[in-house]
């Protein structure tokens, strides 16, 4: 039986926030079990670097508003799915302190075709970054301070 | 939660320099968030902070509002900075 298109068929919650890392393979399979229509799987994963505002950054601490931060992200997969051709989507943030090279956030997205799942994928991160409630600390040897929000960054949401 | 307050959240650089995660507030009737935001400031020390022209983002009820937006008895008003996860 062909499988409906569907955002919100999976078992697995499409959000989830959580201070324990995520294990990026088995995100994939878990995408990649979609049925025979999915021709295309695009996956984004963040991780701390030891750049940003600042140099010689340690790692990050970041903070967020529990429940606002679900809802905001479950909305943009919905109007993702609105514009693109999504067959299933996850997004995993972390939160907490998150030593340099650790993963912070992985976006999938699968599809037919691989237009609309590198689309889809992309405009999630770029939306996520700029309209969900995280905020993010660098950790230095001199200290620590809150990052800025980037013009640019919001420059890329409003490009959608 | 009681009808006639508000709960009021900060996060971040906000929740740091007002030393203050969360307070409860009357809901005088027909306020704005800016009326709200107003009110803080005027408490003085750190609250000034509030009003020096750096930007607030406001949340009612966990979606995102304006200034302009009413605020009701019994909502749940955050104040924050530009959001940078990701």
């Amino acid at each position: 039986m062909p499988q409906k298109s569907s955002a919100c068929s999976q078992a697995v919650p499409s959000v989830s926030i959580q201070n324990a890392d995520f294990d990026a393979a088995q995100e994939y399979a878990q995408l990649r079990d979609s049925g025979a229509g999915t021709g295309a799987i695009a996956t984004f994963t963040g991780l701390v670097r030891d750049s940003g505002d600042d140099q010689g950054v340690t790692g990050l601490f970041l903070e967020h508003y529990p429940g606002m931060t679900e809802q905001v992200i479950s909305d943009l997969i919905t109007q993702t799915g609105q514009r693109w051709d999504v067959r299933k989507a996850r997004v995993i943030h972390r939160i907490g302190r998150l030593p340099l090279q650790s993963q912070i956030v992985f976006v999938g997205v699968c599809s037919a075709h691989r237009g609309d799942a590198f689309a889809a994928c992309e405009f999630i991160m770029d939306a996520l970054k700029t309209s969900a409630p995280f905020w993010k600390k660098e950790l230095t040897d001199a200290g620590e301070h809150w990052v800025e929000q980037k013009a640019s960054d919001v420059a890329r949401t409003e490009g959608w | 939660m009681p009808e006639q307050t508000l709960s009021i959240r900060f996060f971040a650089r906000l929740r740091e320099e007002l030393g203050t995660e969360h307070l409860t507030m009357p809901a005088p009737a027909g306020q704005t968030a800016a009326d709200l935001l107003a009110t803080l400031a005027n408490r003085g020390g750190p609250w000034a902070r509030l009003n020096t022209g750096q930007p607030v983002m406001i949340a009612i009820n966990q979606a995102m509002a304006k200034p302009q937006s009413p605020i009701k008895p019994g909502d749940e008003v955050a104040f924050f900075p530009p959001v940078t996860g990701g």
